[in-house]
């Protein structure tokens, strides 16, 4: 059997094999399309995401560390147990500077025992040796450039446009590089659903005109939680706004995140 | 109350140093040995490649006699290279996503197609191209099963008219100067996946990818001569001196330029003493000493320079035998120390927090999907598959067509 081998069939050949995958990508892209309807996040069905912009604000000079926020948040969110957090609340102890030094102050201890969720156990520094002890509520950094959702292969991770950053569960394939990639700790793989999980500031709540589970049950009212879109001159978040100087965790990583915190140390990271 | 936090705090204390984020405070890393096993195999692809492509593109004849053993290496390990990441997944059913629904600023989906490009568009035509003619051939000679899968691997493309053979060579040799920068975008692709992640300052580096590259071509020519002196003592052969001095050499001049920009990259990171060196230095004084100081350094990289560096200064007055074990140890060594340090990129990045306050312990453990006993089933697999391939297709009792990689004389010696 003889072949022929022209110019003309094989760039023909080559054609339609450019075509079929043009026409593969174009399903794929309409596949995508359609994925992103019908995404599971838990918001009903009327709520239209670009009515709203939440903003999430933590007052640290409020909080008292008692682990009620920890606490609701796994309970309303079915957080599995161990060391699986969506929030949690850590402690900053910085000690008086030894007498001669020269330091500005003494070496901070952190602790966060259980995620802060049942309080915290008296500080190994006596009271005296104190110069500063606060606590820090933390939580999903809304980062405006998100590098979760940067790495996210299938994009099962994504910003939505009112500022939640979202996974859809019945998307993510499990490979953890999210969790990698979130610079604040905020999220982990599931050990029930196999999936990365994070803080969706209660989307299933907040959709629905409610607050945050932590939001609602905070007693110092340390988290202030609004919506930018339709925050009236006397919402909280607002006068938040207007009454402190604000700043962000790691800016130096340029995830420009939009959970905003009040009277935060250096020590803080 | 206070009962039950003191025990959590006592059970947490022997694992972790410091303060880790509370996500962070799992038994084992995210990324355990399988991902340790993911870059390695990959980059020996990539480097079985580069070795292949010096008799193809840069006609180094000394180097033919491995030239379809490294190209098979290359091939039985690139089939498993994505096994480690598939074990891993949460939900491995939906794997193909990663192709049907990529995201595109997702250096991992990009990995899918770099990946598929290089199985489908290069390794595999490359393969076919150059064993079309033999494939025909074989199938005349070979009766039974053998023969029905040497028919069926030349997809009924049986001309062996001068032409046909001639576009068969012209092909191969296009395949390879594709091949070659698509094993850099292999490799390199890997080492971006870590390279990218700007959260952690232990990955997150612009030289990243590089060290990947050029310590997978290093790594990918220690395995062709591991595998060349291997398969020559089972096959009772003598060892080519002239391909292995030629191997030795080039695994040299790899190692050195390897050393020199991961030199330049521990300068640069002590120099510039960024936000969280501080950690990077419990890492290797500590919690690394071992994989990285020893396995990396020392056996990977120092003893390795120290014996093929004088080989090719005095080669003529060292003996054959000598020379084969020195060459062979060296590329033993290179094997593990590239294993070490694919462990110290990915175990290390890992072994201590995000919040840069403290540090995490590991402990390989023996069965489950991180144990070292799937990783020992994962790096074997690549080589039963490569003695199948050996068996099939470069067998000893089928007569070779004779055509060489590159189209002139033979230096076979």
């Amino acid at each position: 059997m003889k072949t022929q081998y022209s110019r003309r069939g094989a760039l023909s050949r080559l054609g339609g094999a450019i075509a079929g995958l043009l026409t593969l990508s174009a399903a794929r892209a309409v596949k995508a399309a359609v994925q992103k309807v019908f995404v599971a996040s838990g918001a009903p069905k009327d709520y239209d995401t670009t009515k709203h912009k939440w903003l999430m604000c933590v007052d640290v000079n409020k909080c008292i560390g008692c682990g009620l926020c920890v606490e609701a948040c796994k309970k309303e969110n079915g957080v599995p147990e161990g060391p699986y957090f969506r929030t949690w609340i850590e402690r900053y102890v910085i000690p008086k500077p030894e007498p001669g030094s020269g330091q500005t102050r003494g070496e901070t201890l952190v602790d966060s025992p259980n995620g802060g969720m049942h309080g915290f156990p008296p500080t190994p520094v006596p009271k005296d040796q104190i110069e500063h002890s606060f606590f820090v509520p933390k939580l999903c950094n809304l980062c405006e450039h998100s590098p979760c959702v940067q790495v996210c292969p299938v994009g099962a991770t994504f910003d939505a446009p009112d500022g939640a950053v979202l996974i859809d569960p019945k998307y993510c394939i499990g490979c953890g590089f999210c969790i990698q990639a979130c610079p604040y700790g905020c999220r982990f793989l599931s050990p029930v659903t196999k999936t990365a999980e994070k803080c969706t500031l209660c989307y299933h709540r907040i959709t629905r005109g409610l607050k945050p589970a932590c939001v609602e049950i905070c007693p110092t009212q340390a988290r202030i939680f609004g919506d930018l879109k339709n925050a009236g001159p006397d919402a909280p978040i607002r006068k938040f706004y207007e009454n402190n100087r604000v700043s962000v965790l790691k800016p130096h990583l340029g995830t420009e995140p939009r959970l905003l915190y009040a009277g935060l140390d250096k020590e803080v990271r | 109350m206070t009962g039950e936090i003191t025990n959590v705090v006592v059970e947490v204390l022997p694992r972790f140093e410091g303060y880790v984020y509370p996500n962070e405070a799992s038994l084992h890393p995210l990324w355990g040995f399988l991902i340790v096993l993911y870059p390695y195999i990959t980059g020996l692809v990539a480097g079985a490649f580069i070795m292949a492509s010096l008799v193809r593109v840069f006609k180094v004849r000394a180097l033919e006699p491995v030239y379809r053993l490294s190209l098979l290496t290359s091939f039985s390990f690139l089939l498993c290279a994505t096994l480690p990441l598939l074990f891993h997944l949460g939900h491995p059913e939906r794997c193909f996503e990663i192709m049907m629904t990529p995201h595109l600023t997702s250096p991992m989906a990009i990995f899918g197609f770099v990946y598929a490009w290089y199985l489908m568009a290069v390794l595999l035509l490359e393969l076919w191209f150059d064993y079309r003619q033999d494939l025909v051939e074989w199938a005349k000679v070979t009766p039974g099963f053998k023969g029905i899968i040497y028919r069926a691997f030349t997809v009924g493309v049986t001309d062996e008219s001068p032409p046909a053979v001639a576009l068969d060579m012209k092909m191969g040799r296009i395949l390879s100067v594709v091949g070659i920068p698509s094993a850099f975008l292999l490799h390199g692709y890997v080492g971006f996946i870590f390279g990218s992640i700007k959260a952690n300052p232990w990955w997150g580096n612009g030289l990243t990818p590089i060290i990947f590259i050029l310590s997978a071509i290093v790594s990918g020519i220690a395995l062709c001569v591991f595998n060349y002196m291997v398969l020559t003592w089972i096959r009772r052969h003598t060892v080519d001196m002239r391909c292995l001095d030629t191997m030795a050499m080039f695994l040299f001049y790899a190692l050195v330029v390897d050393a020199a920009v991961e030199g330049l990259d521990w300068l640069h990171r002590g120099f510039a003493a960024e936000e969280g060196f501080s950690v990077m230095q419990i890492m290797i004084r500590e919690k690394l000493f071992y994989t990285l100081n020893l396995g990396q350094v020392t056996i990977g990289t120092l003893l390795p320079l120290l014996l093929l560096g004088p080989l090719q200064l005095l080669r003529r007055r060292v003996s054959e035998l000598v020379r084969r074990r020195m060459i062979f140890s060296s590329a033993v060594m290179i094997l593990i120390g590239v294993l070490a340090m694919r462990w110290n990129v990915v175990i290390g990045g890992q072994l201590f927090s995000k919040s840069l306050r403290g540090v995490m312990g590991y402990k390989l453990e023996f069965a489950g999907v991180e144990g070292w006993w799937l990783g020992v089933v994962l790096l074997s697999l690549p080589f039963i598959i490569l003695t199948v391939l050996v068996k099939l297709f470069l067998s000893e009792r089928l007569p070779s067509s004779g055509h060489i990689p590159q189209d002139s004389a033979t230096g076979e010696g």
